[in-house]
């Protein structure tokens, strides 16, 4: 009988194979990704059982957090330095206008914060001290100064298809969401999307 | 291609210390790079996009007084959001210097879903049997949303008045809007607290100690 040749195998693997794996995944999810923006609090959104998605374009985002500050974003760059050029228009009596540099910062951040007045030194600040607590003051919301209906108001100008959508901690006292609602009642913005998180019905 | 130069190559001689190189290349760095780049991406993204509840309110010009008072008060609702998350509710109105009988209850499933849903049953049972249709795939898309605003609208259906004290918090109003929806009820309105309301909870609550 003859005798079995076992023939001596290398133990490399062709990694051919893994590396198209590896590369098709990597390809789905840049395709796929939409990356989390960055927003200056972090948010407990209540849940429930509505099912509808929010949708990828045209939003604004309207952030308020349990002490009631409240944070705006919009969706591109492009818009957001266009807001932050009309806002100066609209309060030019009080501050003076951005510069091309501070509405390119201002371009960056997704979702942002400060009364205007204290817009010139927010934008001056670093991009870490810009993240810090203390540099997320809030919009005014107060009948008195009621800076976030101008601001709301002046995206709208931008972006006439804009959804609104409102994003809540679920401990924000109720007063707070009211004089958010009330603000955007008065410039006739009445439909919004309170974006929850999804649970299932208990019977 | 670059195969066949090396043969070439090798034929002619002229290089006789040059070896066949393997076309071949190790692609495990390849790979360590594509894994690392996908563990990048995969926890970056955010892959569960967040629901959202759709919420319509009237312009305030739309509002007038009288218009509040026109709902009906044998189907009205009030519901009324307290503070450390209580719930209160009332049928229809004042009546000749009779206050409505306040009640307590919570937002589990057996406190204002029960009441919600009892008094909204031929709604409920008729949206539920549409939904079951809808899952054993007997009418289409189209006929499914047209019946259930049909249905929904129906003259039986109570309308609800959400009024929420400044005690209450977020997390209760979307709650209630949530019920609103599990409930199948069409007919609701965020509606401000009036005082007479507050002082209703204040004569429900018992007195701090």
């Amino acid at each position: 009988m003859p005798k079995v040749k076992v023939p001596r195998k290398s133990t490399t693997v062709d990694m051919t194979a893994m590396c198209d794996v590896a590369f098709l995944l990597l390809t789905f999810f840049m395709l796929t990704s939409n990356f989390v923006a960055k927003e200056p609090i972090v948010v407990a959104i209540p849940a429930s059982v509505a099912e509808i998605k929010i949708p990828e374009r045209d939003i604004a985002t309207v952030l308020i957090d349990k002490d009631g500050k409240v944070f705006f974003g919009l969706d591109t760059q492009q818009d957001r330095k266009e807001l932050l050029k009309t806002l100066g228009l609209a309060y030019a009596a009080t501050i003076p206008a951005f510069d091309e540099k501070e509405l390119n910062e201002f371009s960056k951040i997704s979702s942002s914060g400060v009364p205007i007045e204290k817009m010139h030194a927010f934008l001056a600040l670093s991009p870490e001290k810009r993240d810090s607590k203390d540099a997320a003051l809030g919009i005014p919301t107060d009948s008195l100064n009621n800076q976030f209906s101008a601001w709301m108001k002046n995206a709208r100008k931008i972006n006439p298809k804009l959804r609104l959508a409102i994003k809540a901690d679920q401990q924000t006292p109720y007063k707070v969401i009211k004089r958010v609602m009330t603000s955007l009642q008065d410039i006739k913005e009445n439909r919004y999307n309170l974006i929850t998180s999804l649970k299932e019905v208990h019977k | 291609m670059a195969e066949m130069q090396v043969e070439d190559k090798g034929k002619k001689g002229k290089k006789p210390k040059q070896k066949k190189h393997a076309t071949r290349v190790d692609l495990t760095p390849m790979v360590d790079l594509g894994f690392l780049l996908i563990t990048f991406f995969m926890l970056t993204t955010s892959m569960l996009k967040p629901q959202t509840m759709e919420l319509t309110v009237p312009t305030k010009d739309d509002v007038k007084d009288e218009d509040q008072n026109k709902v009906k008060a044998s189907q009205a609702i009030t519901v009324l959001l307290g503070k450390e998350n209580r719930l209160y509710y009332f049928f229809g109105a004042q009546e000749n210097g009779v206050d409505p009988e306040l009640v307590l209850t919570d937002y589990s499933s057996n406190g204002i879903r029960q009441m919600l849903v009892k008094r909204n049953s031929e709604v409920v049972n008729n949206v539920n049997q549409l939904k079951l249709d809808k899952a054993a795939r007997k009418i289409s898309e189209e006929d499914y949303n047209k019946k259930l605003s049909e249905y929904k609208a129906a003259k039986s259906a109570p309308t609800i008045m959400i009024k929420a004290t400044d005690d209450s918090n977020y997390k209760n109003l979307v709650d209630i809007l949530d019920e609103m929806n599990i409930c199948s009820i069409a007919r609701y309105a965020i509606v401000d607290i009036t005082p007479y309301d507050l002082g209703l909870i204040d004569k429900k609550t018992p007195p701090a100690k």
